[in-house]
């Protein structure tokens, strides 16, 4: 029945490239403007068996990795702090309420200017796109805990180190691992966007160049990376989530 | 088992809490809802300031912290943790002190057979029903032999039956142990039948120490009598045994009531517990001219 279900969830994907195919041979458009499903993949094939889109996808690959990295450490550090003492929350949740709201890509002008256009550029982009929510996820989610937890636990036998390691990160697990799922789609979204704008290599890069030669296939190509990319980080959190959040 | 001492111990809802329990006893603390017996429970366990101070065997504890206290807590709400299933919840103090693992699983299988939740040992806190999670949480108290127990209303949510199981299987149990605990509840029932002495709380006071035999027959004050109901004393003749039930003259009503040896001179009756049986359904009984109320129920008329 597992399987079957699998299967049939890629029934609607399948009619998607099939209409898809159906219609851009039946030249309602331009092929350039709209090709087919078929060229798209071969497109895929030699630009993989060239090596072009292997290189774009590593270096977008790499900044996503390292920018998601470091940006979701600092936040989880800095949210159990913030967590764990009332007087650093209440420091610091004026400014975080501020710099929250600000979209990451907002900052590129700034980080433009102050660190120049190199691969620090995106890896910082990332890093404040992923930041800012995971530790917002963390602080709220250790602070959420009921008081009576670690009032039990300390009478167990905890002391504040053990209760943080056994009550509090466990309890507040789920919410820190919705925040890393969710900022690891959107780490994607946001390295294409700034490599578009900024960057001159990457998969954000390879699609501002197809654009300007009419290469609509390679821009297929690259939204398919994107599109795959978003949906498998997005899973392996998932899948942490289910593992590690089951008794909820 | 140590005894505890509480001299002067005052805070935001405690005055000036004087109180002495000795080694082994079970002792339960009485009073209204925000009289302060939970913050009581909280103070000897370490978990709230307070000015005075609080000894075991004589002994100022008052500078250890809670984890180091040697204090097993059942809070009022069990708070037992949602991540750890049955097994974990009952060794987290164990594995908290680096026991051996085997150790552990013996001692976490030791009490979870005492308290006849054995086969639940791997589930979660959320498939388990209130008188399991009881249980659960009355073994994790238990789970590194703590020298004091702390019991916050443990049975406050159950239904009559298990409550009634659970208590009896406590009271062997502290007995067995013989562990000093102090057991929180505003049942008088639960108190009569779990108390070797009872303290009465009012507003942060103490009213009065004594067994429940003397709190009820001789109230000191009116918060206690306030607190307690005012109930119906009768003296007594003994006049004979019929059936394991004493038979009683108690100012001209002949009363049975359950005989355990010793002499009977007076009893206590609630006044929720005196039924009015009317011979027609219809007609109320004469006696209903001389009380304030009273509610119908088929043909019995319940004094409020």
């Amino acid at each position: 029945m597992g399987k079957f279900r699998k299967w049939t969830l890629m029934i609607p994907i399948l009619l998607l490239l099939v209409v898809w195919e159906t219609v851009a041979r039946t030249n309602v458009m331009p092929s350039y403007l709209f090709p087919p499903f078929s060229r798209v993949i071969v497109t895929a094939y030699l630009l993989i068996a060239n090596g072009v889109l292997l290189t774009h996808f590593l270096s977008s690959l790499i900044r996503v990795l390292v920018g998601f990295f470091l940006g979701s450490l600092t936040g989880i550090t800095v949210g159990i702090l913030m967590g764990c003492h009332d007087a650093l929350n209440e420091a610091l949740q004026p400014i975080l309420s501020l710099l929250m709201p600000i979209p990451a890509l907002d900052w590129l002008p700034l980080l433009m200017l102050w660190i120049g256009i190199g691969e620090a550029l995106p890896i910082t982009i990332i890093f404040i796109c992923s930041f800012f929510p995971v530790l917002y996820n963390t602080a709220t989610g250790i602070r959420g805990v009921p008081k009576e937890y670690i009032r039990v636990a300390r009478t167990l036998g905890a002391s504040r180190e053990e209760v943080l390691k056994t009550i509090l990160l466990p309890l507040a697990l789920p919410s820190i691992l919705t925040g890393l799922r969710l900022e690891a789609g959107m780490a994607w979204r946001v390295i294409i966007a700034a490599e578009m704008i900024a960057i001159p290599i990457g998969i954000g890069a390879l699609l501002m160049a197809s654009e300007s030669l009419l290469r609509v296939d390679i821009i297929m190509v690259c939204l398919m990376v994107l599109a795959v990319m978003c949906f498998l980080f997005e899973k392996v959190f998932l899948l942490l989530e289910r593992r590690y959040t089951k008794w909820r | 088992m140590p005894s505890i001492k509480l001299r002067s111990v005052s805070n935001f809802i405690l005055r000036n809490v004087n109180l002495e329990i000795m080694d082994g006893e079970l002792f339960v603390l009485l009073g209204p809802t925000g009289s302060g017996k939970t913050t009581l429970l909280n103070v000897i366990a370490g978990l709230v300031e307070y000015k005075g101070n609080v000894f075991f065997d004589d002994k100022p504890i008052d500078m250890i912290p809670p984890e180091d206290r040697g204090v097993g807590y059942v809070p009022q709400d069990l708070v037992l943790f949602p991540h750890l299933d049955v097994a974990s919840n009952v060794g987290y103090s164990l594995r908290l002190r680096k026991k051996p693992k085997t150790y552990i699983e013996e001692r976490v299988d030791e009490l979870l057979r005492m308290m006849g939740i054995l086969h639940l040992k791997h589930r979660y806190i959320k498939n388990l029903s209130g008188g399991e999670k009881q249980r659960v949480a009355i073994a994790r108290a238990l789970a590194s032999a703590p020298k004091v127990l702390l019991l916050d209303e443990p049975f406050n949510n159950l239904d009559p039956n298990t409550a009634s199981y659970l208590r009896i299987k406590l009271r062997r149990l502290q007995r067995k142990l013989g562990i000093t605990t102090i057991f929180v509840t505003h049942d008088m029932h639960e108190a009569e039948e779990m108390s070797d002495r009872v303290v009465v709380l009012y507003q942060g006071e103490l009213q009065q120490v004594s067994t429940f035999d003397e709190l009820i027959f001789s109230p000191r004050n009116s918060n206690v009598s306030n607190f307690i109901g005012t109930l119906n004393i009768l003296t007594c003749e003994y006049k004979g045994t019929l059936g394991g039930l004493a038979i009683c003259d108690c100012q001209g009503i002949p009363i049975l009531v359950p005989f355990e040896g010793g002499f009977i001179r007076r009893i206590a009756i609630d006044p929720k517990e005196i039924f009015v049986v009317a011979e027609h359904a219809d007609i109320p009984p004469p006696i209903l001219t001389s009380l304030k109320e009273l509610s119908q129920k088929s043909q019995k008329y319940q004094i409020r």
